[in-house]
């Protein structure tokens, strides 16, 4: 009788559960002629003149690691960079660290800041790596409730009534995934003045904060005194097309920054080189290929979101990132069945809005930064099927 | 406004009016009104396709013609432009600064047709003292469209 394989993976690991989302995922990827709103990824490719910066780097032979912070020119653009858009300063040789995407970032930071049992308080629904790195580094997420009635703004007076002596930092994410939600300046000052009066940090990822429409972004460490507590996370990524260079950086008050730089080294060394470079390009000269792209998502956004709304999915107007995050409660079917039977039946790949929590039941995540012509098509396909299954 | 509609006609000319006022949150009237406006002052002078004529089948030789001429007085090069713009052969006459005045994009069906042009016709006109004929080999780009294809970008299906 073979024995059953024991189970030597952690805990800490296993405590996450295996993502149900996996099982949709494969489906799409099995299927030919599908329309995929499901990309949360720019569909333009990195601007040429980022690429031909890199691969100069290369033919000169740029192809060794950096110092672990990452490169001293990038820092030092970087730096330059916040204090032009924000009039933030940031010492580049002590409060900032390039890290490999936002992705590194959010799990460095967590793993910085929490001791076993720390909570960290976020709004559900939001990215999904934002609970899981709280878990990894030990932590407990807390969610707060948000919902379309309110934009999925979080709101102060719930983070406040979530706060327990565990709590440890409170982690923001606007423009948000997946609800496109941009907070305005007086909400996240009350979110501030909570942080402050309870001495907890803010871990605020900033991705998408040059995709926003007719709205400002405001920086989290620009908010009254929070500079010191708010560790920001940025990346080029998103804006500038350059998701597959992964390359993001972590602003924060020097102890911090040595604390994530220390998990850092050990593991990741530095972020890529060749990444790197491209990143230095891009804030050098990518301020035009950034506006171009921006103006360009706006149209497809109102696009979009006219379109979802005259089919019958009722979409609040998001203000940022590159997602509608329309209702399907007129369907009476769950997220996850919507998504999977759109699928099946008309060949459209939208994200069930439970992917990214509790409260996403009832949504779905559509990207808009997908061609005019596909997103008219899906749309027609959607109009369709929701026609069929009108509840 | 007309900035924006002239920017997506440019990009693809058929796009209707309804699509382009839910594009720019304007209403469709206000669109049209001002398309039609554009047309009829000359800001929009002609919808028209970006052709590959070689994937067609239908080879055409082209040549980039310097043309070096004598400014006159009181018109400068304006009227010598005309004189070359009004024949069909110039696809496009631009004024230059340089070494030389006036860059004229010539097409014809076979290189004999566009030679005979530029010596037959261009280098004879009055105040044209001489011109270079540069034909043109391979097309890479045209009018920002790649000919061979642009990118293929490969994105996974679904990416949360």
């Amino acid at each position: 009788m073979p024995r059953k394989k024991p189970n030597n993976t952690s805990k800490r690991v296993n405590q996450i559960a295996p993502s149900g989302i996996r099982r949709f995922f494969d489906l799409v990827a099995s299927m030919e002629g599908v329309i995929s709103l499901g990309v949360g990824e720019p569909d333009f490719p990195t601007p040429w003149h980022i690429r031909e910066a890199a691969i100069y780097s290369l033919e000169k032979g740029y192809t060794m690691y950096t110092s672990n912070l990452g490169m001293p020119e990038l820092r030092r653009e970087l730096s330059a960079h916040l204090k032009k858009e924000y009039k933030l300063d940031y010492d580049p040789d002590t409060e900032l660290l390039i890290t490999v995407g936002v992705s590194e970032g959010v799990d460095l930071a967590t793993r910085a800041i929490l001791d076993p049992g720390d909570e960290v308080i976020m709004a559900d629904p939001s990215y999904v790596s934002y609970s899981s790195c709280v878990v990894l580094a030990g932590g407990k997420a807390v969610m707060i409730p948000t919902s379309q009635k309110n934009g999925f703004e979080l709101n102060a007076s719930d983070i406040e009534k979530k706060i327990s002596d565990k709590t440890k930092a409170i982690l923001i994410g606007y423009p948000a995934n997946p609800t496109g939600t941009v907070m305005s300046r007086a909400k996240l000052e009350k979110i501030a003045e909570v942080a402050r009066r309870h001495q907890l940090t803010i871990i605020s990822d900033e991705i998408y904060s040059s995709l926003v429409y007719g709205v400002k972004h405001t920086c989290a460490a620009t908010l009254p005194d929070m500079k010191d507590s708010t560790v920001l996370l940025g990346g080029f990524s998103k804006a500038y097309a350059m998701t597959g260079w992964r390359i993001g950086y972590a602003a924060g008050n020097k102890d911090i920054i040595s604390a994530m730089l220390k998990i850092h080294q050990y593991t990741i060394m530095s972020a890529p080189t060749m990444g790197q470079v491209a990143a230095i390009e891009a804030l050098k000269s990518g301020k035009d290929s950034v506006n171009e792209m921006v103006e360009d998502y706006n149209r497809r956004r109102r696009f979009m979101v006219k379109g979802l709304n005259k089919i019958g999915l009722p979409c609040f107007e998001p203000k940022g990132a590159f997602y509608a995050f329309p209702s399907i409660k007129t369907t009476g079917l769950s997220s996850e069945d919507f998504a999977e039977r759109l699928l099946m039946e008309e060949k459209v790949a939208v994200v069930p809005g439970t992917a990214f929590g509790e409260c996403g039941e009832g949504y779905i995540r559509c990207c808009y930064a997908t061609s005019l012509a596909d997103i008219e098509e899906a749309l027609k396909r959607m109009g369709r099927f929701v026609g069929r299954h009108k509840g | 406004m007309i900035k924006e509609i002239l920017k997506i006609l440019e990009n693809d000319a058929r796009t209707t009016p309804a699509k382009i006022a839910t594009m720019t949150g304007k209403p469709a009237a206000e669109v049209t009104k001002a398309i039609k406006k554009a047309e009829k002052d000359g800001t929009i002078l002609k919808y028209k396709t970006v052709i590959n004529w070689e994937k067609a089948g239908n080879e055409q030789v082209s040549a980039l013609i310097e043309v070096r001429v004598a400014p006159q007085r009181d018109v400068g090069f304006d009227s010598l432009a005309e004189r070359i713009y009004r024949f069909p052969e110039a696809r496009s006459v631009y004024l230059l600064s340089g070494a030389y005045d006036l860059l004229v994009l010539v097409a014809g069906k076979t290189m004999q047709e566009v030679a005979s042009f530029v010596t037959k016709k261009l280098a004879l006109i009055e105040g044209v003292q001489g011109t270079t004929t540069h034909f043109l080999l391979k097309r890479y780009k045209e009018d920002g469209e790649i000919l061979a294809g642009g990118e293929e970008t490969k994105r996974q299906p679904v990416i949360l």
